[in-house]
């Protein structure tokens, strides 16, 4: 019956579908980058495999089209869960360190650190916001757009009196702030505090 | 039955039963010969009923131990795939390169604290000492930083100078973004390098863990190699937005990417920990049971030959007595 259980546990589909079936089917500078490495591990080490490498788990990203492509893939990415996986989209709306930044297709590359505040994405006539606590968005040639986020939270879910009682709370933490470390973490705490109840309001 | 065996041990010698000691094969003695003072001789099952009994209770653990694998391994499963998507952003952007040629290389080893795991563990630490002997040489130095104790146990052993900070006891809570953060936060302020190389095990399937190695550059070495074109040669087109200069964006990006990646690691490695225990408790419970199938044999032969004797003994003796 245990091995019942621990075939079972072995059938179910575990990894998503970004693992490779055989090695032939790595593109071939995936294979170059693993290949240095690999030579020399194999010259100073025989006895042991290599080890795998990040480039290896991957799906490798199409190159740049010659023609500005007419949708935005999207991943949206946070610790716990791939928000948006590959989405194609019209447009997103980040909230970059230098304020709101639209990304279309055909965006120039771009790395952009967030600050907190809010993301939307539309996608023909729905938007869909989330309140992003900080990350950075690499935008890409070929019209992907990574976000990755450390927190992000979709706006209904946001409870707009915490959110004032947090405001008032850091803002006397502020004040009262003695050293640089205590002034820091108020700061934040300000910041964002103040990035969400515009986000409610506006 | 029992009654008659007791009498016959206490009144006629009995013929130890040579037979067995021949068919025996095991190694472990399952029966022998218990002399009595007057010249007595009878065979004790005893000492097979108790390693038979000590046998049961080891297979009985091991399966309990695979059970609890079992259930913690479907828990961080699921945290595990979904921070699978955390760091291919970084490998797009900024390209694979472990094989590129620093002066100083930061190995975090990840491991894990208990035992009873198979391989896993002198896996990693095989694989991080074939990186520091693949990166030792003029001017260069690797360094080790150790998460768990039984890397600890292994790489305190040989290389004792080269360990800059070791970190126990990560599991004690379950594991979240925000305490692997600070981890990368204490190991970014306390140690210098130039690359980090992140060995672990990744979760492949129940049965199947790959050590993998990760490389993080420092925001010095990722100019080095944008300016010196060749697979970073991309990142000069990027436009960097915010932030003073380009390096500060850069460095809070390696900051950012160290720490996604060990999230990452962490949550792989403690997958393939239970998946390995679990295969490691299952085999050991089946050959517990083989074990005690094999002693059920040894112990029935030692009891059947014990009432054969007393029979023969018997029969013998009330012959004798009828002339």
């Amino acid at each position: 019956m245990l091995r019942q259980a621990s075939r079972l546990l072995a059938h179910r589909p575990i990894l998503a579908a970004r693992t490779r079936a055989f090695s032939t089917d790595l593109p071939a500078s995936e294979q170059t980058a693993d290949a240095t490495f690999a030579e020399a591990w194999n010259k100073v080490i025989p006895n042991i495999d290599p080890p795998k490498t990040p480039l290896s788990f991957m799906q490798p990203r199409p190159p740049a089209p010659s023609s500005i492509p007419s949708k935005l893939t999207v991943n949206f990415v946070l610790p716990y869960a791939s928000e948006l996986a590959t989405k194609e989209v019209d447009m997103v709306i980040v909230p970059a360190t230098t304020g709101q930044m639209g990304v279309l297709p055909g965006h120039v590359a771009t790395i952009a650190e967030l600050k907190p505040g809010v993301l939307s994405v539309h996608e023909g006539n729905e938007v869909t916001k989330y309140f992003v606590s900080s990350g950075f968005v690499f935008i890409h040639a070929n019209s992907f757009a990574d976000i990755i986020a450390v927190v992000a939270v979709p706006l209904d879910q946001l409870d707009a009196n915490l959110v004032q009682k947090g405001l008032t709370e850091f803002t006397s933490k502020l004040s009262s702030a003695t050293t640089d470390l205590e002034k820091a973490e108020a700061q934040i705490g300000v910041d964002v505090h103040s990035a969400l109840n515009s986000s409610l309001t506006g | 039955m029992a009654a008659l065996r007791r009498e016959g041990r206490r009144f006629a010698p009995l013929i130890s039963p040579r037979p067995i000691t021949a068919v025996r094969s095991s190694p472990f003695a399952p029966s022998h010969e218990d002399e009595d003072p007057i010249g007595v001789r009878y065979i004790s099952t005893q000492v097979v009923r108790n390693r038979m009994k000590s046998v049961k209770n080891i297979q009985k653990i091991t399966k309990a131990m695979k059970m609890v694998a079992a259930s913690k391994l479907r828990a961080v499963q699921t945290k595990a795939e979904n921070s699978r998507g955390l760091w291919q952003p970084f490998t797009a952007l900024l390209g694979d390169l472990p094989s590129v040629d620093v002066k100083k290389s930061v190995v975090v080893t990840i491991s894990s604290d208990k035992g009873l795991c198979g391989g896993i563990n002198s896996t990693s630490v095989k694989i991080s000492k074939g990186i520091h002997k693949l990166n030792s040489g003029p001017e260069k130095e690797t360094k080790y930083v150790i998460l768990g104790e039984k890397a600890k146990a292994q790489l305190i052993r040989d290389s004792k100078k080269d360990i800059e900070l070791i970190i126990t006891e990560l599991q004690k809570n379950p594991l979240n973004h925000t305490q692997v953060s600070v981890l990368a936060d204490e190991i970014l302020k306390n140690v210098e390098f130039d690359a980090l190389r992140i060995v672990f095990n990744k979760f492949h399937s129940v049965v199947s863990f790959i050590p993998t190695v990760s490389t993080v550059l420092s925001p010095e070495i990722v100019e080095r190699e944008a300016e010196s074109g060749g697979k970073l040669g991309d990142l000069d087109n990027y436009e960097v937005e915010g932030g003073e200069t380009k390096g500060e964006i850069l460095q809070n990006l390696a900051e950012f990417q160290f720490s996604c990646v060990m999230f990452n690691a962490v949550l792989e490695n403690a997958c393939s920990e239970q998946g390995a225990r679990m295969s490691a408790m299952d085999s050991s419970s089946r050959n517990a049971g083989d074990m005690l199938d094999r002693l059920t044999l040894t112990y029935n032969r030692t009891r059947q030959a014990s009432i054969t004797t007393e029979l023969i003994e018997i029969i013998s003796g009330a012959s004798a007595l009828e002339g």
